[in-house]
């Protein structure tokens, strides 16, 4: 498939752990760490299912951040075609053989782990829609015919995820790829047609969402329509974020997470839970790390040489941005309750395995900087 | 090397890499605004609705009030019951808990059935009652198996106890809380907690807003789904208020017991006061019964009894007044000036009027009598004719200013006004015109009458008073505290203005009392007459007067009938009790006592009794020995001061 040793780089072992990032490096760790203390909290103080799991995962996808860290960034270059492909065709396997939860299909069973290909998809796009790029000329970006692979390679993903159904893993997935293809330098009157056509579907599309779904988007509009019914976990999310004040309800003493007002606590609403116990002084503490892992990835991507790897850099660093924003957004009642996990403090496999993958190709790309892709 | 584009593109992304990273400063100040916003600026609007929803409080009833008669002896108390409770989320296994409670408790397999079915009504934590009154030997036999018992708890908690049967009509009683008291008591919405008793009849529901008392809180912090985690504090609300009521316990006992195995009532009231001494009415019932849910077969037996025992015949028993409404015919045709009293009739037994023959009590007749003896002897064709001269409008404006056909206690949910029928009243209500026949009948309180036996009484107080308006009640006010700290006076001064009627109104109206009349005269007239009906012989109540000098009372009998009598019943001299019981005639009685500066006013009231003189006037004699024995031993509490 590919040269022999493609995988192998002229960096002896050391050159590679020496020029590993450590900005970066310890960010991600630290907040793995703190990450740990969540998960503890939301089990009650226990060292409990959701800890151990949570620990196990956390160190299991750290130590394949590194490892991929070392592999050669030609081989994610010449593999994400392969890469995307095998993740579409888990998507519509998920379709016939996923496991079903609480009304939606996103789960393959693998036995060592439940995998939820949407949360990979939202690298692999990145990965294919970078190279797509990289091998383009920029005179051919703005040209139809070109213009036209891409959008399929992103629509398609996208309506498997959307029918699962999984509004917000899919906004996410559609959100990473259109950020790819606006920084290869996609003229903005085809955005501009593109959300002209979207707002005129627009209609059509909310014909097609579950109940479930228009009442979070009206829920969302005015959170006091249905206090007990889908507003009840804005609501109950905001109190629990006011009440933190400026130092927090202290460890183990958030009231709202500890007495189960908090719905999804382990996962989507795991800021919600931090935030009460350490009040605003966490929150920021937790929003400055991800500012500074999202600034490093930047700087990594400035590092690089090739198209390719900026533009993966770049696109990775906005696409976890958004991850992070439209948690924290979520959580803090400014936009509608969507299903999107907090990149690494969030409980859930899948999520880590992606981001972890993310955070070591970006990784990869400091390292091998100096390496020539293609 | 494919540096594919070249430089242009590289350029051209970290252009736009440079857009969105402003686009993300932007979006990260965005965030960090509205954390300051939620945890600083409206941090402790949040804490306290955090607070509200880790703090959950759960409601309990306070003991209620208790109401005490006049002289301060317990009527309606309270008494320590044991109650079991289940907590099924608490329980392991609820089919073996109810089948081991089945037989230590004896448990039918309906109530466990209607268990289950409230179980599966609740949250799992709620308690359910499976018994909020057991008795000793259950609850120890509980308290013994209780380590194997999971979910069970055994409570002590207080619940109303009635000692004393003879009040169960004019106290009532309480019971649960129904969806009707919801929406008719608003009071409740803050007052009520999870096995709160609320007062359905009688005194306990004209008090029940202040016996009731302000629920108690037990403060715990709870989960999400409401789950108890721990208690944090405990309110222990506040005991309804007590009460002190103007009724004579000691009354009340001789009263229901003169009074057992007949249906009927006894009340007794001060005349000037206006305090309902004695409110009884037979048959008695249970009210402890209800206070813990009365059972079906109880409840039939109750609604199937002949003598209907949950009816308080004293205020929601109508019946005609009978002779007793003389007293009124004969205050308003001399009030009215329409008839002498001096002028003598013959009564032959019966008079003729337009063919239609009316008749007079005694068949052979009474003879030549004025209006004196007619009252005394309770003459029926002398009231036909005075009735005659008077009119029906006349005399039901009489009887309406003597208290007829109005409630005579407030907020006493059972009583009833009754009738006083007049010419519009027959014209709205039956749709007919009045027949001069029908006045006849009126003015010996026949016909369309309905008055209640308290209603009499309050007739008889103001007549006794010397016509005054009083304002009858049963529940001592500190409001009312003072109201009466001149009686003494008043009753002295108004024996001296007694002959003089304008210095008597002039005097009247400093007081708070109303006068009824137009002539002091009239009255006296009348309290004459009743004199001679007990203490002089051919009186209808001579039989059961009392010879003591401090006892002698003035009464008038009174019969009510139930049934015409058919002119072929009137020729074969059919008696009433050969009659079947349901239509035998009520027997009644009114009085005042002492006769010589009265105090208290009585009536009496025996269903299908038969006349009043034979059954209802030897009841009223005893108990107004009772009255008059206890009179001093009541002036000194009075004096005392008389609320709580």
């Amino acid at each position: 498939m590919f040269r022999p040793g493609s995988i192998q780089s002229h960096l002896s072992f050391r050159d590679k752990i020496l020029s590993l990032d450590l900005v970066l490096f310890f960010s991600v760790l630290i907040l793995g760490i703190i990450s740990f203390f969540a998960m503890y909290s939301t089990d009650a103080g226990k060292f409990d299912y959701h800890t151990k799991s949570h620990i196990i995962r956390f160190i299991v996808f750290f130590t394949l951040f590194i490892i991929i860290s070392f592999l050669k960034i030609n081989y994610w270059y010449n593999s994400s075609t392969y890469f995307y492909l095998l993740i579409l065709i888990l998507l519509v396997l998920v379709k016939f053989f996923g496991l079903s939860s609480s009304g939606s299909q996103r789960w393959l069973n693998l036995y060592f782990i439940n995998l939820q290909p949407s949360e990979l998809m939202k690298i692999a796009l990145i990965l294919f829609l970078s190279k797509y790029y990289h091998r383009i000329s920029s005179s051919d970006v703005n040209r139809l015919k070109y213009l036209l692979s891409p959008l399929v390679a992103l629509i398609f993903p996208i309506i498997l995820v959307i029918t699962q159904p999984d509004l917000g893993t899919a906004f996410l997935i559609a959100a990473g790829g259109v950020i790819v293809i606006w920084l290869a330098g996609v003229k903005m009157k085809f955005f501009a047609y593109l959300s002209v056509v979207f707002l005129s579907l627009a209609p059509v599309a909310i014909s097609f969402l579950k109940p479930y779904q228009k009442s979070r988007i009206l829920t969302f509009l005015d959170p006091s329509r249905d206090p007990l019914g889908a507003g009840y976990q804005i609501t109950q999310s905001k109190i629990a974020i006011g009440s933190g004040g400026f130092f927090g309800k202290g460890f183990l003493n958030g009231s709202q997470s500890y007495l189960d007002y908090l719905p999804e606590k382990h996962t989507d609403f795991i800021f919600t839970l931090f935030s009460e116990e350490f009040g605003f002084f966490g929150s920021i503490l937790i929003l400055a790390l991800y500012v500074i892992i999202t600034w490093r990835i930047v700087q990594i991507g400035n590092l690089t040489r090739d198209a390719f790897a900026k533009l993966y850099c770049f696109s990775f660093a906005t696409a976890f941005f958004i991850y992070v924003v439209v948690n924290m957004c979520m959580v803090l009642g400014l936009i509608p309750i969507v299903g999107a996990p907090l990149p690494i403090l969030s409980y859930g496999g899948s999520s880590m395995l992606a981001i972890m993958i993310g955070l070591g190709i970006v990784m990869s790309c400091k390292i091998h900087k100096d390496e020539p892709i293609g | 090397m494919i540096r594919s584009g070249g430089e242009s593109k590289i350029t051209l992304l970290g252009r736009r890499m440079f857009i969105i990273s402003a686009a993300k400063a932007v979006i990260v100040c965005g965030i960090v605004t509205r954390l300051i916003s939620l945890q600083i600026t409206e941090g402790k609007k949040y804490k306290t609705l955090s607070d509200k929803n880790r703090f959950r409080e759960w409601k309990f009833s306070p003991p209620r009030g208790l109401i005490k008669d006049y002289f301060g002896k317990e009527i309606a108390s309270n008494r320590q019951v044991y109650q079991l409770h289940i907590v099924p989320e608490n329980s392991e296994n609820l089919e073996l808990l109810f089948f081991r409670l089945k037989t230590i408790l004896n448990l039918s397999e309906n109530k466990i059935q209607s268990l289950r079915k409230k179980i599966k009504s609740q949250k799992p934590w709620d308690p359910v009652i499976i018994s909020d009154n057991l008795n000793w030997s259950d609850f120890s036999k509980i308290n013994l198996f209780l380590h194997e018992l999971q979910g069970v708890e055994p409570v002590v908690s207080i619940a109303r106890l009635y000692t004393e049967p003879s009040s169960a009509h004019v106290v009532g009683y309480v019971s649960k809380v129904s969806k009707k008291d919801l929406q008719n008591k608003e009071y409740l919405q803050k007052k009520i907690a999870t096995g709160t008793r609320v007062g359905k009849t009688g005194l306990e529901n004209i008090l029940d807003p202040k016996v009731i008392g302000d629920v108690g809180y037990k403060r715990y912090e709870v989960n999400a789904y409401g789950k108890r985690i721990k208690e944090i504090s405990i309110d222990p609300g506040k005991a309804g208020e007590n009460f002190r009521t103007t009724l004579d316990l000691d009354v009340q006992k001789l009263a229901s017991s003169l009074l057992a195995n007949k249906s009927g009532s006894v009340c007794v009231m001060d005349i000037y006061k206006g305090d309902i001494i004695s409110m009884v009415s037979s048959p008695l019932f249970d009210s402890n019964k209800f206070v813990h849910g009365i059972s079906q077969k109880d409840w039939n037996s109750l609604m199937s009894h002949r003598d209907k025992p949950l009816i308080n015949k004293a205020v929601s028993g109508l019946y005609p007044p009978g002779s007793t409404i003389k007293l009124l015919s004969a205050i308003s045709a001399l009030e009215n000036d329409v008839f002498n009293p001096k002028t003598v009739i013959q009564c032959k037994g019966h008079i003729e009027l337009y063919g239609e023959k009316y008749h007079c009590w005694k068949k052979k007749g009474h003879g030549y009598l004025d209006m004196r003896e007619g009252m005394k002897q309770s003459c029926d064709v002398y009231f036909y004719e005075v009735a005659r001269k008077l009119g029906i409008d006349r005399l039901a404006e009489t009887a309406k200013k003597f208290g007829l056909g109005q409630a005579v206690l407030e907020n006493l949910i059972e009583e009833k006004r009754g009738v006083v029928p007049d010419t519009s009243w027959k014209k709205k209500y039956i749709g007919k015109n009045w027949y001069l026949g029908e006045t006849l009948h009126a003015g010996i309180g026949q016909g369309y009458w309905q008055t209640s036996p308290l209603q009499l009484c309050l007739m008889m107080s103001q007549i006794a008073n010397g016509g005054y308006k009083i304002k009858p009640r049963i529940i001592l006010k500190k409001e009312e505290d003072r109201t009466f700290d001149n009686l003494k006076q008043f009753i002295q001064d108004k024996k001296i203005f007694s002959e003089d009627v304008v210095s008597l109104y002039d005097f009247i109206s400093k007081f708070k009392y109303k006068s009824l009349f137009r002539n002091p005269e009239n009255i006296k007239f009348v309290q004459d007459a009743l004199f001679g009906a007990t203490n002089e012989p051919r009186g209808t109540s001579y039989s059961s007067r009392l010879k003591n000098d401090k006892f002698v009372f003035a009464g008038k009998t009174g019969t009510s009938q139930v049934k015409r009598f058919t002119e072929k019943q009137r020729e074969l001299e059919v008696k009433n009790e050969d009659l079947p019981y349901e239509d035998r005639d009520h027997a009644l009685f009114v009085a005042f006592a002492p006769y010589i500066e009265p105090r208290y006013s009585i009536s009496v009231l025996v269903e299908h009794g038969g006349s009043g003189s034979k059954s209802a006037a030897p009841i009223a004699k005893q108990v107004i020995k009772k009255v008059l024995e206890k009179h001093n031993q009541r002036e000194l509490i009075s004096e005392k001061g008389e609320s709580v």
